[in-house]
């Protein structure tokens, strides 16, 4: 097999013919290490690229007697999760030499599993941002017009799955950071119900919202890995025992299946580009059998008011560790501590980061609690009881999901509140803590156009079957103009 | 509207140096923020319970055992300054007291 | 303290529990060892980590909690108490606010033979900080060149106890400290070192013209933290505060430094911003939920505690208070004292002989019962043999102060020294008769009236038989022969 055809495979292709013997573990990894080579200096989706350790990991699987269920299968990691002896920075200056004592639950199942780390790849700045521009270390490049952003916070992995630089790459999605991502990079993107994949060594941005999930090509390489993500973890007091094992979602049509469109997602704020696609799925959804009705969340535009006020509470705390005594960057020459916190952490966050933090302080302090924090809760209140209402008289739900294609490098970054209403489609899910997923649905003006599709609480394997159904239907089968760079 | 007073006030709580022009930038980017946000307010959510956890678990225990710690190497390994085993950090003056 | 006013304390006790493992890691509790050798992600906060409570820290606070008869919620939450602090590795401790595990509690105390009752505002769970040690010429914080953080502490499970503000003296402070001390001794929650910091108390102050129910201005004395510092460090502010109120001037609301070494009471500086924690619930931690039967399974393995045994022991032993009270200070020792009891049925006997010879040889020692070698059995093995005549009973003291050291049994001590009690009439006048012909001067003396000489007859048989006398056979043997 060629090398360009051995990246073309998916992970469940490329699982099945590395047990067949069909090519070897190094040589998939040495063919996506070639990839890297070529595409990445004008993509930037890696911020490390660990060559040797690949090589090594790849070998050590081909030399075992027995290929664990995704031996050999690499993988792009976000850089917010922690991996002992290799730098881990969530892109900030903050953590440009932080080398983690331990490594993160999550990734030590997909390694159990046989999964070798490519490399760690970029990110908005401590996963705050939908462009994967607020990384101290340079933007990353949509591999669909390199003029444009990825999306984020997970741009890099979203980026590098979407380039062939990885076979598939893990994310975390705190408001939408995996799935407006994949939109924008035209591939699949998971957030699991909040608790069923551990958070422990996922550096945090919002606690009670921040969830790992997969980046891959297909609904089934998905599924493939988020069966080895689930699971409770005794290190993360949020996370729950899966109720049941996730399985490959079989290739099947819609019918039997009411699915709802969110109606306050879709209509107004959305670009006309994006709606068309989207009509024209719901169109194919319906002939591949499904049922389609109107839902509602009622509440649904308070969602992004009361994510910007409890996510940046949180981080405000979360953020706190950064303080220049135990790791990280440290400003000399301070004459107190008070001065050393503070030029240390104004000179370790970027812009956005300081914003968040600003933001969510503000909103915990003396005075201000009730009216924000506190009222924000109970706007997360009715965000469940509206999602909990609509899925009694809709299996799924569905929405674009993001309001526009990727938009290019610099536009959004003079205006926060413009960058943040890129998420408007996708916060509500968290706030609910519900899994949903976002698959390609086609291309508006050459960009690629995502689909949401949300399901309730722990109904991934619903949402993966429906999900495969609608990637059936859809059949989207483009793929980012790479330029034959030698 | 954020003042400046505010701003300077929730800089220092979240130990953030701004300076002049920043403070200015900040002011206007939070209240324009803050604009949107205050549309909550117009809700009325006094039978509303507050969510902090959208999973209902309670009583997550472990059990009280030992487990090993960090060794001494990678437990102070990333430390930007280390004397005598701990961590060395400026003076805390009478000020910072808590 | 002036007439005219009455001094009003509440108290702030942390206490750090004794588990084998940190509040939210598994990183061993212990106290000093090298620094920075018992540390994890998790209470070094290293990014990523997330904290999972130790359900023994629970059982312990549910302890607690049910000592000081406190309501316990059904539910209590964790929250954020966020500030910046080289010893706070997180930037926030992770704490109870609103929703504190237990709450209106009571500890009965008795002052000067008046009994009060001190209630108790709440009870909650929190983790301990780091320890900063201050480098410069006076290892105080003020003036240090710089500081060294020690992370082995930070993460300990800490309780705080809250009083309400029902304490009127500086004494009645210091036996409350004490009562609770010897409780949570007695729970076996923590070791209550005070010179190692696993008992630290804080205490508000005011005062107030007597008779007013309003509070006055209150100041914070810090770290008040052995029992002479509470006391006097009390005394002197409420001279203080009423020195101020008596001239017409008011006292202002602070933290407040005791010097123990000059005893005097100075405003530590004050804060350039005032506090501002941003409580909020902690994402991380899932509530507690203390149902009926999760307070039932705490109450059925609690112990009965010491109010309830000294009652029993005034009630069915007819001990005096006192002595009930001293029997009930220690766990170790009301166990003893009734393993003894069942032994030998003379409780009176038994709590003088615990308070005037055990507790007197541990107190000289410095040892701990636990380590003691004489148990309970032997104890009243010895005093059976003091009962019987055996031994006299000063004899018994000297064997008692053996079987300390040897850990060997009374009747093998009485054995080998020959101390049995000598009341053969036959060898003891033998021995009369001798000391009265060597004292002749004496005895002429008391024949002529000097009857005070008795006991220098007395002494000098007892001399001769090294104590083993019967002091009943001396005394009808002597007055016979000297009449």
């Amino acid at each position: 097999m060629t090398v360009a055809g051995l990246i073309e495979l998916n992970a469940l292709e490329a699982a099945e013919r590395l047990q067949n013997g069909e090519f070897s573990a190094v040589e998939l990894v040495e063919a996506y290490l070639g990839q890297i080579r070529r595409h990445d200096p004008a993509i930037l989706a890696y911020l490390r690229v660990s060559e040797e350790n690949a090589r090594l990991e790849a070998e050590a699987i081909d030399a075992a007697p027995d290929r664990p269920p995704l031996g050999g299968l690499p993988a792009a990691v976000k850089d917010v999760l922690v991996t002992e002896g290799i730098v881990t920075t969530c892109a900030s200056r903050m953590l440009e030499n932080y080398r983690p004592i331990y490594t993160a639950t999550c990734i030590r199942q997909m390694r159990r599993a046989g999964m070798i780390i490519l490399g760690k790849t970029n990110m908005d700045e401590f996963a705050m941002g939908s462009s994967t521009e607020n990384s101290a270390f340079g933007p990353t490049h949509n591999p669909w017009d390199l003029d444009r952003v990825p999306g984020g916070s997970s741009g890099g992995s979203a980026a590098a799955v979407a380039a062939r630089e990885a076979l598939w790459a893990l994310g975390s999605d705190t408001g939408g950071s995996i799935r407006q991502p994949a939109a924008f990079c035209g591939v699949v993107g998971l957030k699991p119900t909040y608790g069923s994949v551990s958070r422990y060594g996922l550096v945090a941005f919002a606690s009670s919202f921040d969830q790992v999930g997969p980046i891959t090509r297909t609904v089934s390489d998905a599924a493939l890995m988020l069966r080895h993500l689930v699971g409770k973890d005794p290190r993360d007091s949020t996370s729950i025992a899966y109720p049941k094992e996730i399985l490959i979602p079989e290739d099947r049509d819609l019918s039997g299946l009411r699915i709802g469109v969110i109606r306050e997602l879709v209509g107004e704020g959305i670009d006309a580009g994006v709606m068309a696609v989207f009509d024209q799925t719901v169109k194919n959804l319906a002939i591949a059998g499904a049922e389609i009705v109107e839902s509602s969340l009622p509440h649904a535009e308070y969602a992004l008011p009361a994510y910007y006020i409890l996510a940046p509470a949180e981080a405000s705390a979360n953020l706190a560790r950064f303080d220049g005594v135990r790791y990280g960057l440290r400003a000399a020459g301070a004459a107190g501590i008070t001065e050393m916190y503070e030029t240390t952490r104004s000179r370790g966050f970027g812009d956005e980061v300081k914003r968040r933090i600003m933001l969510g302080t503000y909103a915990l302090s003396s005075g201000y609690y009730d009216a924000y924090y506190g009222r924000s809760q109970k706007v997360r209140t009715l965000i469940v009881e509206d999602f909990q209402k609509a899925f009694g008289a809709a299996d799924l739900l569905i929405s674009p999901t993001a309001p526009t294609t990727a938009f290019r490098l610099g536009e959004k970054t003079g205006d926060p509140l413009t960058m943040y209403m890129s998420d408007i489609c996708t916060i509500p899910v968290n706030l609910a803590g519900l899994p949903a997923i976002s698959i390609p649905a086609g291309l508006s003006d050459g960009l690629p156009v995502g689909l949401q599709i949300i399901g309730p609480a722990f109904s991934e394997n619903r949402l993966l079957a429906a999900a495969r159904g609608a990637e059936l239907a859809i059949g989207f089968d483009a793929a980012p103009p790479l330029g034959e760079v030698s | 509207m954020v003042s400046h007073d505010d701003v300077k006030y929730v800089a220092r709580l979240a130990r953030l140096k701004l300076a002049g022009p920043e403070l200015e930038r900040y002011a206007e980017q939070l209240s324009g923020i803050l604009d949107h946000i205050n549309k909550i307010a117009e809700l009325d959510l006094e039978e509303v319970k507050p969510t902090s956890h959208v999973i209902s678990i309670t009583n997550v225990f472990r059990e009280d055992t030992v487990r090993p710690s960090a060794p001494p190497a990678a437990a102070l390994d990333n430390g930007p300054e280390i004397e005598s085993g701990a961590f060395r950090v400026p003076p805390i003056l009478d000020t910072e007291e808590q | 303290m002036t007439a005219g006013y009455e001094a009003v304390i509440g108290l702030e006790i942390h206490v750090e529990l004794s588990t084998e493992s940190k509040m939210f890691c598994g990183c061993r509790v212990e106290f000093g060892g090298e620094p920075n050798t018992r540390t994890c992600p998790v209470c070094a906060a290293h990014p990523g980590a997330l904290p999972v409570i130790n359900e023994k820290a629970i059982d312990y606070l549910a302890r607690i909690a049910l000592s000081l008869d406190c309501d316990i919620p059904p539910g209590s939450i964790f929250h954020r108490k966020n500030y910046f602090y080289p010893d706070l590795p997180k930037g926030y401790q992770i704490s109870q606010y609103d929703q504190p595990f237990a709450i209106e509690g009571h500890l009965d105390i008795s002052v000067d033979e008046e009994d009060i009752r001190v209630g108790i505002e709440r009870v909650h769970m929190e983790e301990d900080t780091a320890k900063n040690i201050h480098a410069g010429a006076s290892g105080r914080i003020a003036g240090a060149l710089y500081s060294l953080i020690d992370f082995n502490r930070s993460g300990t499970p800490l309780v705080e106890i809250v009083t309400k503000p029902e304490i009127h003296s500086p004494q009645s402070a210091r036996v409350f400290l004490n009562k609770l001390k010897n409780l949570l001794k007695y729970l076996e929650v923590s070791d209550c070192n005070m010179e190692e910091g696993s008992l630290r108390c804080d205490a508000n102050v005011s005062v107030r013209p007597a008779g007013s129910s309003e509070l006055g201005v209150k100041t914070e004395l810090k770290n008040m933290n052995s029992f002479k510092h509470l006391e006097k460090g009390l005394a002197r502010e409420i001279e203080r505060q009423t020195g101020l109120l008596a001239a017409g001037e008011r006292v202002v609301q602070q933290t407040v430094h005791f010097d123990f070494a000059t005893g005097e009471v100075t405003p530590m500086r004050s804060k350039e911003f005032a506090h501002d924690y941003r409580y909020f619930p902690e994402p991380d931690l899932a509530p507690l939920v203390a149902n009926q039967e999760f307070v039932d399974r705490i109450a059925a393995s609690m112990p009965e505690l010491p109010d309830a045994r000294a009652g029993r022991y005034r009630r069915d032993f007819g001990l005096t208070p006192y002595n009930a009270e001293v029997m009930t200070s220690d766990r170790k020792l009301s166990d003893f004292f009734e393993e003894c009891v069942r032994h030998f049925n003379d409780p009176k006997l038994v709590s003088n002989w615990l308070m005037g010879e055990l507790l007197g040889y541990l107190n000289a020692t410095g040892g701990e019962l636990a380590d003691c070698l004489v148990k309970p059995a032997s104890l009243a093995e010895l005093l059976g043999m003091i009962e019987s005549g055996k031994i006299s009973n000063a004899v018994g003291k000297e064997v008692f102060a053996e079987m300390c050291q040897s850990g060997k049994k009374a009747a093998a001590i009485v054995e080998a020294k020959g101390l049995t009690q000598i009341s053969d009439t036959a060898e003891l006048e033998a021995i009369i008769d001798a000391v009265l012909a060597e004292n002749p001067e004496q005895v002429a003396q008391y024949r002529a009236g000097r009857d005070k000489l008795f006991g220098f007859f007395v002494g000098m048989v007892m001399k001769k038989t090294r104590g083993r006398a019967n002091p009943q056979v001396i005394n009808t043997l002597l007055k016979e022969k000297l009449s």
